[in-house]
């Protein structure tokens, strides 16, 4: 177990390096000269010479490569090009709000997903089943954007239910703000999540143990609830695990309708600014996530299934 | 365990109004294919679907039809036809405010070019030329002054005023956006847009994905763990946020760039699956075969394996068409994607959240509902395509 551990995280250190490295190639090649973007349009070359000594363009490559790797091991990023503000900073203080609207939504879509579908499930191919298949499908056929733009106009500014967009970090000001935002964002991501637990519900479904137990009078609550669920937990667990890396980056496009200041409007915000340090920093802290949450993903495997063995 | 049905074409299903020969003729994976297809109700009413799209792409990108949806048809927001019997109060002011003032030619030229400063140079046209009537009767150089906006005045005040309101419908199939352009065929345009990044980026995926697999499947050793390395790469890096910071490095807009940007990020998933084919494949009799006759090794890997992966290429193809759409969609409603001068349901969904705050739905209902059957009959038709193709996999 802990060799496992220990390969597993010595895997990592070649493909962060390979994050690293495309990052630095994207922005630092690719991208251009960055002196231009800083000096604005009414520059003279000095300046220009200036801000390239400062952000250490004028360098080799290989020089600047280093002050990046420099940069993600002590996780300090310098300065936005747009505020002055420093970087880590912004991501620590935009992580809150993504977090706030992102784990409410995850757990309400888990669990909502999970009790749809083991109803499903147990009604299959009823006519509840084939209409609940069939809203399924034209929900998911909508565009989010469609789903947000609506539900913005009917619920916030039509109706006056909730506020049209703003944020507050009081626990009253998440109630006011959060609430439609994460009520939008199940609706748009409940519809694939029933398709996909249905399955997994399905595919435990007509295993002989739940032949056998019910065969020995368990009562069909228990059967789908302990027996089925148990089982059915397995895929769901991990399909879970592999979507929290999103928590970090937050939902775009909600933080972008609402004005919630969380990491995904600020990733925004900078391709709208060429802020390329905060999309630097956004990008390599999101693939550590990723990829610590992909081992976790793992273990979870092992510790919901016992058969499986880590290799 | 998956027998290959091309290494041991065993007709499945025997057809009855064929005379059957002596031996039976041998069909390939693509001829019950197409049978499985043609028996799927559902995927040939979808399939019908996207191929009424392909053909209306096809007449809108010939020009034949929507080459001039940037024509001021009709008044600011007019509404669909439909509706239009009872016109509402506000639709009512709305016309008189803007509609009737502003110059329906200054916007476009001949040229199709849209000139930014068009609506302010058309209101100048508008509020002025009543004072021109008033003031100017004769030509300005009497006093010595020049007009700087002579001219101007003249051409605004050449356009018979009845002319340029008949010229304005009040009312359109599927109403007008704010520049009184059409929505019928901003809609039919977008979707050439959509279809066609669609299309090219899920093209540029997969065959990056589909070369990049081949290799790291066949060859193995050091290839494959390079290969693997830039799969991991790539993956580690949520989607959305790849794209986002390509489009942030590269300024220039345009539909190639987003073709490319969606091209070169959405490869993985291709690539995993057919670097697990060519695993599979390679052990295979019929490849060794093909090496005991001395076939080259980039023969065995294109034209001996390939022919027998293609079904996967195929479902994958389909199946990253509809997810490049609704990237496109939504990075151009960002404005990282296509310019301004190139309409994408992506861009009309941008415009609609202002629009539906002073109650003009229409633009919003055209692209949401053209978008969703597009996307419904798409994915539908890849869910067919793969019944059809491998009916073993789920």
């Amino acid at each position: 177990m802990n060799a496992y551990l220990l390969r597993r995280v010595l895997q990592m250190i070649p493909t962060l390096f390979g994050v690293v490295l495309l990052v630095f190639l994207l922005f630092n090649w690719v991208g251009g000269d960055p002196a231009y973007v800083l000096a604005g349009k009414f520059s003279n070359p000095r300046d220009i010479e200036n801000i390239r000594h400062q952000l250490g363009v004028d360098q080799p490559l290989y020089v600047q490569l280093g002050i990046f790797l420099r940069q993600v091991i002590t996780f300090d990023f310098g300065n936005s090009w747009a505020t002055q503000e420093p970087v880590s900073h912004i991501f620590l203080s935009r992580l809150g709000p993504s977090l706030a609207l992102m784990i409410p939504m995850l757990v309400l879509e888990t669990l909502l997903g999970v009790v749809l579908a083991l109803a499903v499930a147990h009604v299959r191919d009823s006519w509840i089943d084939r209409t609940l298949t069939l809203l399924t499908t034209s929900a998911m056929s909508i565009s989010l954007l469609v789903y947000i733009i609506v539900g913005q106009y009917v619920f916030a500014f039509a109706l006056g239910w909730f506020p049209v967009q703003g944020w507050s970090s009081t626990p009253q000001g998440w109630v006011h703000y959060a609430v439609l935002p994460i009520l939008l964002g199940l609706a748009v991501s409940l519809a694939p999540a029933i398709r996909l637990y249905r399955t997994f519900v399905l595919d435990e479904i007509h295993q002989d143990y739940v032949r056998t137990a019910r065969a020995k009078g368990v009562p069909e609550w228990r059967v789908m609830l302990v027996h089925v669920l148990r089982n059915a937990s397995i895929p769901i667990i991990t399909n879970v695990l592999a979507s929290l890396p999103a928590l970090l980056i937050g939902a775009f496009l909600l933080e972008r309708f609402f004005s919630i200041p969380g990491i995904g409007r600020e990733v925004i915000l900078a391709v709208e600014r060429s802020d390329f340090p905060v999309i630097k920093a956004v990008t390599v802290a999101v693939a550590v996530a990723t990829m610590v949450f992909n081992l976790l993903a793992d273990l979870a495997y092992k510790w919901v299934d016992p058969r499986v063995e880590l290799s | 365990m998956n027998a290959n049905p091309l290494a041991n074409p065993a007709p499945q299903h025997p057809v009855p109004q064929h005379p059957a020969p002596q031996a039976a003729p041998a069909r390939g994976l693509w001829q019950i294919a197409v049978r499985r297809l043609l028996r799927n109700r559902v995927g040939l009413a979808s399939a019908a679907v996207v191929a009424a799209f392909l053909l209306l792409i096809l007449t809108t990108a010939s020009g034949l039809l929507a080459r001039d949806w940037d024509q001021q048809y009709a008044v600011s927001f007019a509404p669909p036809t439909a509706i239009a019997g009872n016109p509402q109060d506000d639709d009512a002011v709305g016309q008189g405010g803007t509609g009737s003032q502003i110059d329906p030619r200054a916007p476009v030229d001949l040229y199709g070019v849209v000139d930014p400063l068009a609506d302010v140079m058309a209101r100048i046209h508008g509020l002025s030329a009543p004072q021109a009537a008033a003031v100017a009767p004769e030509p300005t150089s009497v006093s010595g002054v020049v007009d700087p906006i002579g001219d101007a005045l003249a051409r605004a005040k050449a356009v018979p005023k009845s002319a340029v309101t008949q010229q304005r419908a009040v009312s359109l199939t599927l109403g007008a956006d704010k520049w009184g352009r059409s929505v019928a065929l901003k809609v039919v345009k977008g979707a050439e847009t959509s279809v066609l990044v669609g299309l090219a980026a899920a093209a540029v995926a997969t065959l990056i994905g589909t070369l990049l697999g081949a290799l790291a499947g066949y060859c193995g050793g050091w290839v494959d763990a390079t290969l693997d390395w830039l799969y991991g790469v790539f993956t580690a890096i949520p989607y959305l946020l790849l794209v986002f910071a390509i489009a942030a490095v590269l300024q220039q807009k345009g539909v190639t760039t987003i073709v490319l940007i969606l091209g070169l990020t959405g490869w993985t998933g291709v690539y995993r699956l057919i670097r697990a084919e060519y695993l599979k494949h390679k052990a295979r009799e019929y490849v060794q075969a093909a090496r005991a006759i001395g076939a080259s090794h980039l023969r065995r890997m294109f034209v001996h394996i390939l022919p027998n992966v293609s079904h996967v290429v195929l479902v994958q193809l389909s199946q990253q068409v509809v997810g490049f759409i609704k990237a496109e969609v939504i990075l151009s409603f960002l404005g990282f994607g296509v310019p301004v001068d190139v309409v994408s349901w992506g861009s009309m969904l941008n415009e609609t959240p202002n629009e539906l705050i002073l109650g003009k739905w229409w633009q919003l209902a055209a692209a949401a509902v053209m978008m969703a059957v597009l996307v419904t009959a798409f994915a539908m038709l890849t869910d067919a395509l793969r019944d059809a193709l491998d009916p073993r996999l789920k």
